[in-house]
This record gives structure tokens, sequence and C-alpha cells, in this order.
């Protein structure tokens, strides 16, 4: 067949392959290839699984020939951030605490994913512990942003934005706690879904904050996305926070229709500051909505304004407890020569994890601590059930949310000179978490520099079907098309 | 103690125990991997058990069930909604750096514990009955320390009594009880040497009259019963004795060491460690609905406190059989199997007396326990019915029993066979007597004329002539008739 | 206002087990106090009555049977461990104090 196969959809990767007009072997060795040559410029890889990569490959050609089931997914190529546990295959949530740490189990969504035929090519970098939004906390490479190298990928999942976007993969899994997922898919112009909180198991998920993370898909399409959500959801019973509820044929939802479809705008989000080009491209897409039948509701979500100092206790608190985990004794990395036992414990965890792990680490110790702890953790978790019901009541007027993904387009490495800089970016995105709602970033638009912009939709608990449908419709009317970062193929 | 028993004139001593007693689950608390007790170092983990990133917890249904066996056999308040927390604390035997326990909302609150102490009833309130998981084992190795995670996530509940307890024998008292309990419950088997039951006391004194509660101390590694009082009591005379002196009580945790008697402080609890509670944000909320709750009602037997009360009243059994019976389920039961087959007002103290001196040592000399017995109760239940009405005397019956015992054979059927049924007819036996003593006519005259001793001779004649079938009862009576005294 | 205490950052860093440089700990009570000045504003909200939230779609807590599933080889189980001494892990010992 002609074109690289590097830049086709998982739908037609996974097609292409099921009719034997391209070998899983091909596509593999493509991408690897294309690894070899584009990656060390992009930093999005830490660890590229050529081996098993290949030998997945062969079976799954060895069964095309037996005319054997592939699988929804059989021989598409995945990358897998790197807080996801890969058994026999280094994890290191790109931290330093992990380097060096082979998992003897593989995740839940690994397990799927390889039963669905598909084929890890390899782990992707991130912020570490999935903590930041630029994956410039990544304690081994710095991933840089395909569309403009001298900006970031977004975080904390900037390997897999910047890998999908860069034909480095066919699509990639990634985390979202905050907008982890859906921001650095904005950023680098790709799709981005974290679903409802329990949809997908968290088992084989590094823990950051334990009632807010979520996996979700990157990928170039949105029905790629529909395709690898089917792929990984459903209940886990070894999740206890997983939910048993049936998972849809998600492909089946891109109907692309949108008429009568109730598109709620909340005036809290978009009274921020948020950049001209960026509300440029917001303006447009709403206008295509409404050309195809969309109505437009004006809506009030007032307890927006709560929403990050509530994430920016919650998750830490949760960190500071998921974390405690790591102190050089069964696994990861010790530090040398301690004298005592606490000695172990202070170097170890000193010397091991980054300064925004620590800083958000003593955030949640300090949030958690007793006397503390109502006015600080409990008192957050009430105000997430504030911000939920402000979505519950939205929900009885429209069917989903529109808002801007981001307050800007991606930024330059070390622009954000503070902590709390960094944290502002996530604005859009942390209620969703917070309320345990399903959220999608598809792309919209390019700013004049030629950066990508990305609307956010948000939808009902378990409705990521509704999210799908639309997201669809706003790729198909005013997404990038064939556009591709650098204009290179 | 004399020394002691003189402080404690003046001085009251309040103890308070938290007692954590291992559940007798297959599988761990939060994760599926085995519980067994002293197998290889670090064989019964796996990632959740260790703490591993990605892993998450998913608690056992067995654990729960027996939780609220014993939170309904204290009469407790059972919480509908339950949930764990995480108790943060840095040791090398807390792989993920927390436990999973309970804080705010634990499963059972507000129940009690009977004891029984000089035969009356004594209660002790229980504040808490709550889950959580255990640790694994930290041994010392000269300047290093060695790390077995088998016993990390056992499933253990903490019973936590009220600073209501005032002397030392009565928390051993307590001690005993909760152990007969939780295993009369089959909840566990709470072998204190396999460190599945243990005890921490919360120890502190004031003076007798004062309302005030004195400074505590906290009292660790009592793993042993007969440990409990010692250790206990060492501690009040220790803090007495400070208290006398001028001195003040440190509230501070001290190590018991059994075999130099003594206790060692441990840290200092003026700065109690922050343990950071929250609810666990992995495990939704435990919910005890009334299905759970009919379910466990119904599997629980009478308990222990109960039964002995039933034993004194309606059995009219003396307080230390009663206590006997009691301190095992297995014999309890085969005591009541046997009176429910031979009803009768007095049934029960003479099933009591040949269950425990005959049953009990004829098992004993074999090695048996009651649950091994090869005389069932309807079977011992035949052979009292049958010395009771008379049929055969008491004599017999000891050896029919130790037939019976021996070889399985019906009760009445050896009677049969060996024809050795009492004699009861006061003609026959006075036909007897009469030959007796006319036969023995010297010895007659020695008793009439007050040499009392003789009568046992006449009673010996009389059993001989009739192969020891004679109605022990009407014998004497008919020879003191014939004797004339 | 809760400007952190020197005093506070350095216990919360002993109970977290952070060994902070005297230059972190100086960044980190600065940083602290700036990002915890943020968060003043929950303090006035109502939340009276409100329940905590724990689920996007609420749910009771599943019981798993009593069935036990393998364990790790103990090999697989210690191989990750910086230090071992056979099947055991190995860590100094405390220094005063003895053991729990």
């Amino acid at each position: 067949m002609s074109g690289p196969t590097e830049w086709l959809s998982v739908t037609d990767t996974a097609q292409k392959i099921a009719t034997g007009e391209v070998s899983a072997a091909r596509v593999v060795e493509n991408y690897l290839a294309r690894i070899t040559n584009v990656d060390r410029e992009l930093n999005a890889y830490l660890t590229v699984t050529s081996d098993d990569a290949r030998k997945a490959a062969a079976d799954i050609d060895r069964k095309r020939a037996a005319n054997q089931p592939l699988g929804p997914l059989g021989g598409v190529p995945i990358a897998l951030k790197d807080n996801l546990v890969t058994k026999g295959t280094a994890t290191t949530a790109g931290s330093k605490i992990l380097d060096g740490w082979i998992p003897p189990y593989d995740g839940t969504v690994v397990e799927k994913l390889r039963a669905a035929g598909a084929i890890i090519l390899g782990k992707v970098n991130c912020d570490e512990f999935a903590m930041g939004s630029s994956t410039e906390r990544s304690a081994f490479k710095k991933t840089k942003n395909p569309w403009d190298t001298t900006r970031v990928p977004g975080g904390s999942s900037g390997g897999s934005s910047a890998a999908v976007a860069a034909g480095l993969c066919a699509a990639s899994l990634g985390t979202d706690t905050g907008g982890s997922i859906r921001q650095p898919a904005a950023f680098c112009g790709v799709v981005g879904l974290k679903p409802t909180y329990g949809r997908v198991s968290r088992w084989g998920v590094v823990a950051f904050a334990s009632s807010l993370d979520q996996v979700g898909p990157l990928t170039r399409t949105v029905r790629d996305a529909a395709l690898v959500l089917e792929a990984i959801a459903g209940l886990d019973p070894r999740d206890s926070t997983s939910l048993d509820a049936p998972v849809p044929r998600y492909a089946d939802a891109i109907t692309g229709e949108v008429r009568g479809l109730r598109v709620g705008i909340p005036h809290e989000y978009f009274e921020a500051t948020i950049d001209d080009e960026i509300r440029a491209a917001i303006d447009k897409t709403k206008a295509a909505l409404v050309e195809r039948g969309a109505i437009l509701v004006d809506i009030s979500l007032p307890n927006t304004v709560h929403a990050l100092p509530a994430y920016y206790i919650v998750a830490p608190a949760e960190a500071s407890s998921n974390l405690a985990r790591y102190d050089g004794i069964r696994f990861g990395k010790a530090a040398a020569g301690a004298k005592n036992l606490l000695d172990l414990y202070m170097k170890s965890r000193g010397s091991g994890f980054g300064p925004e792990v620590k800083r958000r680490i003593m955030l949640g110790t300090y949030a958690l601590r007793s006397g503390y702890y109502d006015a600080y953790y409990k008192k957050a978790q009430q105000i997430r059930t504030l911000i939920k019901r402000d979505f519950d009541k939205a929900f009885h007027h429209v069917d989903v949310v529109l808002t801007p993904t981001t307050p800007t387009a991606a930024f330059r490495f070390g622009s954000k000179a503070t902590p709390l800089d960094m944290y502002l970016a996530d604005i859009f995105t942390l209620s969703c978490n917070l309320a345990g709602l399903p959220g999608i970033s598809v792309p919209c638009g390019l700013t004049v520099d030629g950066l990508p912009v990305g609307v956010q939709l948000m939808g009902k608990p378990l409705d990521e079907a509704t999210l799908l449908r639309t997201a669809d419709v706003i790729e198909s009317a005013v997404g990038l098309g064939n556009r591709r970062p650098g204009g290179r193929s | 103690m004399t020394d002691l028993t003189e402080m404690l004139e003046s001085w009251e001593p309040v103890i308070g125990l938290e007692v954590h007693v291992q559940l007798a689950t297959l599988s761990k608390a939060f994760s599926p991997s085995a519980v067994k007790f002293g197998a290889p170092p670090n064989s019964l983990t796996d990632p959740a058990v260790l703490g591993m990133p990605g892993t998450l917890p998913t608690f056992n249904q067995h654990a729960l069930e027996l939780a609220l066996r014993l939170g309904v056999a204290t009469e407790s308040k059972i919480r509908a909604r339950a949930r764990f927390a995480r108790k943060h604390y840095f040791y090398p035997d807390q792989p993920k750096g927390y436990q999973i326990s309970q804080y705010d909302e634990p499963l059972c609150e507000d129940g009690h514990l009977d004891l029984i102490i000089a035969g009356e009833v004594r209660r002790v309130r229980l504040q808490r009955i709550h889950l959580e998981e255990d640790a694994g084992k930290n041994t010392h190795v000269g300047a290093l320390s060695q790390v077995d995670l088998n016993r990390a996530g056992v499933p253990l509940v903490e019973v936590v009594t009220a600073p209501e307890i005032y002397s030392s024998e009565e928390a051993a008292e307590f001690m005993r009880a909760l152990h007969r309990l939780v295993r009369w419950l089959e909840i566990s088997e709470a072998d204190m040497e396999k460190g599945q039951m243990r005890c921490d006391a919360n120890v502190s004194v004031r003076r007798r009259g004062e309302d005030r509660l004195g400074t505590r101390t906290e009292l660790k590694n009592i793993n042993s019963f007969r440990f409990v009082q010692n250790a206990i009591e060492h501690e009040i005379a220790r803090q007495i004795r400070l208290l006398d002196d001028g001195q003040r009580i440190i509230q501070e945790t001290r190590l018991w060491d059994s075999e130099r008697g003594t206790s060692e402080s441990m840290r200092s609890k003026e700065t109690a460690e922050d343990y950071r509670y929250f609810p666990d944000p992995d495990l939704p909320p435990v919910v005890v609905d009334a299905p759970l709750m009919g379910t466990i009602l119904r599997s629980l037997p009478e308990l222990p406190t109960q039964r002995f009360l039933r034993y004194q009243k309606t059995h009219g059994l003396a307080a230390d059989d009663a206590r006997t019976l009691i301190s095992d389920r297995a014999l309890a039961e085969y005591f009541d199997a046997a009176v429910k087959a031979h009803p009768g007002d007095s049934s029960g103290r003479m099933i009591a007396n040949w269950l425990l001196t005959e049953l009990l040592g004829a098992l004993n000399a074999d090695a048996k326990t009651i649950e091994d017995t090869p005389m069932p109760p309807e079977r011992l239940s035949e052979l009292l019915r049958l010395v009771e009405d008379g049929t055969i005397s008491g004599k017999i019956g000891k050896e029919i029993f130790e037939e019976s015992y021996r070889t399985g054979e019906a009760p009445h059927e050896i009677v049969e066979r060996r024809g050795v049924q009492q004699i009861s007819d006061e003609a026959a036996l006075w036909e007897i007597v009469e030959q007796v003593v006319t036969a023995n006519a010297k010895q007659a005259e020695a008793y009439a004329s007050g040499k009392d001793g003789l009568f046992g001779f006449f009673v010996g004649q009389v059993m001989k002539a009739t192969n020891g079938r004679a109605n022990p009862v009407i014998t004497s009576d008919l020879l003191h008739k014939r004797l004339g005294r | 206002m809760p400007q952190l205490t020197r005093k506070e950052v350095d216990e919360i860093a002993m109970l977290a087990r952070l060994h902070l440089e005297p230059d972190e700990a100086m960044r980190m009570q600065d940083e602290l106090g700036k990002i915890l000045d943020h968060f003043l504003a929950l303090a006035t909200v109502d939340t009276d009555g409100v329940p905590a939230m724990t689920h996007a779609v609420p749910m009771d807590l599943r019981l798993r049977p009593d069935e036990v599933a393998p364990s790790l080889p103990t090999g697989e189980a210690v191989r990750a461990a910086p230090a071992r001494e056979g099947d055991l892990f190995v860590v100094p010992a405390i220094i005063g104090g003895g053991d729990k």
C-alpha cells in the first residue's frame, strides 16, 4: 500500500491489518523507524519495547494468515504513559525513585489492550508521578511539542500527546487527574478523553490522587478514541472503585448528528483570562455546532471559582498518602550509606523525589494533619459535592458543557515562574475530575503561530457517547484535517 | 504482692485494654493471598501486600462476617455504612506507609463483654470494635532489621474497652473471657503464643475516691495470658511508687519484658504520632444491610455467659461445673445434647457429673478431646437413665460406662448380656439378708453390741451373694431392720 | 494568614520523611505559604450539611469472596529490593527505642 502507515488512524490500521492489506510487522517497523529518526529530537519515549513489539506483530500476522480473530485493536501499536504498570518492562512514573523497577505484573488496561490485539510499542514520558502540566517535571527527559520544539507538549501526559501528534504511535494511553490527558491533547492538537471516574480500572495505575485519577486514550481522531475506550473500559473486581456498568459500542455513538443537542456555556469559564486566539477558535466551534442544529444554552457553574483550591488540597493530600510507600525498602531506589532507619527514609525520599513532588507531598501532609483535616481536606471534599451539584443542575437543561480546554496555547519551556502559575494552567480542566465526570478535548483550530487549540466538552456520568458524538462533529467542522506538526510527514 | 495489696488500699488502678484478634480467614483482609502461620519468609505476598505501585485493596467478605459476629455477640451498635481509613506511619513492617484501619466510622460501637467474677456478672463496656490489617514482622539482627511481610495484610479486629477495668485480675479475666468468646464464635483460633491475640494495656492510677483519671502509660508486648496480670501489676506498682515518691508519670509506651519481669520505655507519647487519618479513597463505604445481619444472627450460637447462667438456674449446676462446661463450646454442646435426650429435673447435675469426671477422664487418658468422643451424648444419657431408674446401681453403671466407651456397645445391651440388673425386689433381698445374717451370727452379735464398723461387712456379704447387683439403699435399709439397728 | 514557620516546615518534612536541604526548606516555606494563602477563600464557603464527595456515581463496597489466589514466588517478591538477606528485606535498625 502507499503512504506512510505511521499516520494511519487506529481504525484504519486495524482494518488494513485485518484485511491483509498491510502486515502488522510492517506497521511496527515503520513506527520503530520513525521513533529512531524523530524521537531523538522530541524525547517522547523513555523505553521502546522493539523486541516485544516485533514478536507481538509476528503473532498477529500469524493469526491473520490462519484466519483467526485478531481482536478489535489487532496489530495497532500503542504507547503507554510510564505511570502505567507493565510486567517485565521498566515503569518509572517519570521518577528517579522508581528508576530500574521492573514490575512483576501488568495493569488491567495493559492486559485489556493486549487481549484486544494491540501492540505495546513502549513507555512514554510524563511529569514525575503525573504531577505537572508540562512534562518538564520528568526526572529523565524533556519532551518537546512537535508543533514547536521550544514549547512544552503539556502534561502530565506530554509524552503521550507528543507521540500521537508526531506519528510515533497509533494511539496512546495517558492518565488524567486534573487535566493531564486533555491539556496535553489540546497543546499537541490531538484528541484526549478522560472517562467518568470508575469507568476504567485503576489497577496498575501508579496512584497520584486516588479519587481523581483515570486512564484515557490520546488519539488522532475521535473515532479512534471511541475504539480505544471501548477496549479498556469495564468493571474490574481488582479495583473497588471501578463501576459495574455495561460498556457500550462507543464507535456506534458517532452518528454525525448534533441536531437538538443542548450545549451549555458556563459563563464563569468565559469570564476568566483567555488568549484572544483561543476565544476566537472556541467561538468558531460554537458557531459550527449551531450551524449543524445544536442549541447553545447559557449556564452558571457558580462553584467553579473554588475548583483550584479544592483540587490543590485533595490531590496533594491523597498523593502524600499514596507516595508513602516509596521508601527504598521493597523496590525502587534507596539512598546509599543510610546511618539508621530514619536516615534511610529521609534520604531515599529526599533524593528520589523531585521538587514538585516534594512540594505536593508537603502540601498534602499539611492538609491532613490533625487539627487541619476539617478545614482543608474535609472542606475540599465538601466543595467537590457543591461543584458536582452545579453540574447536576446544569445537566437538567443541557446535554454537554463546552469550554476552552486551556486559557493559552502551549507555552515555552521554563515560562511558568512559580508553582502557582503552573497550577493556574489547569483551571478549566480541574472541575471535571473533582466532579468525576467524563471530559474530552478535541482540536478546533490553530493559532497564528501554528499552535493547536483545543475545545473541551464535559458530560454526564457515563455519557462518553454524547461527548464522542459531539467531538466528532467538531472534528469534521473545525478540526485540523490533514495538518500535521511541522508540515512534515 | 503484699506490697501491692497495701498500695491498693489507697490507690485505684484504672485500666483500658486494646486487644487485637486475628480473624480466621483463608485470604488476607485486602488482597487474596493466603493466611498461614509459620510459612517461609515472604512467601505469602502479592503486589498489593508489598505495596507495589498501582495496586489497590479489595475487601474480604468473610472478614466482615466474622467481625459482625463479634459485634452482635457483644451487643454492639453496628454501623449501617462503615468506612475504612488510612492510618499513616513509616515503619518497615507497614509496606504502604499506612495501615488500612477504621477511625471515624468504625464497624461496631458501645458493646460490652460480661465477665463472671466470683460467680457474679461484671460488665465491661467496649468502646469500639473495628477492622484493620496486620503489619509484617520486623526482627532485629545486630545492626540491621529483617522484614518478613507474610503477616502483612492479615485481617484483625481491634477491641477497645472503656477504661473501666479496676484490677489486674479483672484484666486477666477479660482476656480469658474474650478469648473464650472469639473461639466460641469460631472467628479466631486466638492463640496468644502465635500472636493471634495481642493485648495492649492502658494503665493509670488515682487515689481512691478521686474522679479524675491519672496520666496513663501504654503497655505493649504482652503475649501470653500469664503475662497479662503480671505485667499490669508491675506497671501499677511502678506508677504508685513514683507517685508516692512525689514524681509524675510520663505518658509513654512501655514494652513488657517477660523474661526480666519488667517494662522498658519505648518512646515518649508526649508528642503523639500524627497518623493523619482520612477515609480511604480506594474503598467505598461497607454496607451492612438487613439481609446480612439476618445471616449473622442466624449463625450465632448461644453465648457463653448466657449459657453459664442457664446452667446455674435451670439445671442447678455448681458454678465451677458450669464454668468448666462453657470453657469449651463442644463440651457445652455435648452437655446440652445429653440433657435433651434425658430430660428431668436433676438430670443436669448428674449428666454434668458423669461428663466431667467419667467421660473427660476417659478422654484425657486417651489424649482425646470431646470432639473425638467415642460415646455420643445420647448414649451417656441412656446409661444415666438406667442408673436413675434403678435398673443398675451407680457402681455397676461405672463398669458399664467403661465397657460402652471401649466397645461402643449400647449400655442396655451390655446390661442384658451381663445380666447385671440391679436387684431391688425387697422380698428377694430380705431372703438374702436373712441368709447372710444367719451365716454370720458372731458378727451379728458383735454389731449388736456396738461394733459399728461391721455394718460394711454385712453390706459386702450381700453384694457378694448377689454379684454386686443388690440395690445398696434397700440393702442398707433391710440390714438395719434385720440387725436391729 | 497561614504563613508557615520554619519549625512547621521542618515538622511536616519529618512527618513526610523528606530530607530537605536548608535552601530547599527555605524555598518550601515561601512557596507553600503562597499556595496556602491562595486557599484562604475556601474557609468562607458555606458547607454546612454538605456531605463529602465520595464517588461520581455513588457505590457501595464490593465484597471479595474469601478465596486464596497464588502469591508471588518469593524470589519475585524480593527481587527488586535494594537490600536483602536471603528471602528477607533488610533495613538499618532504628537508633534508640525498641521494636514496635
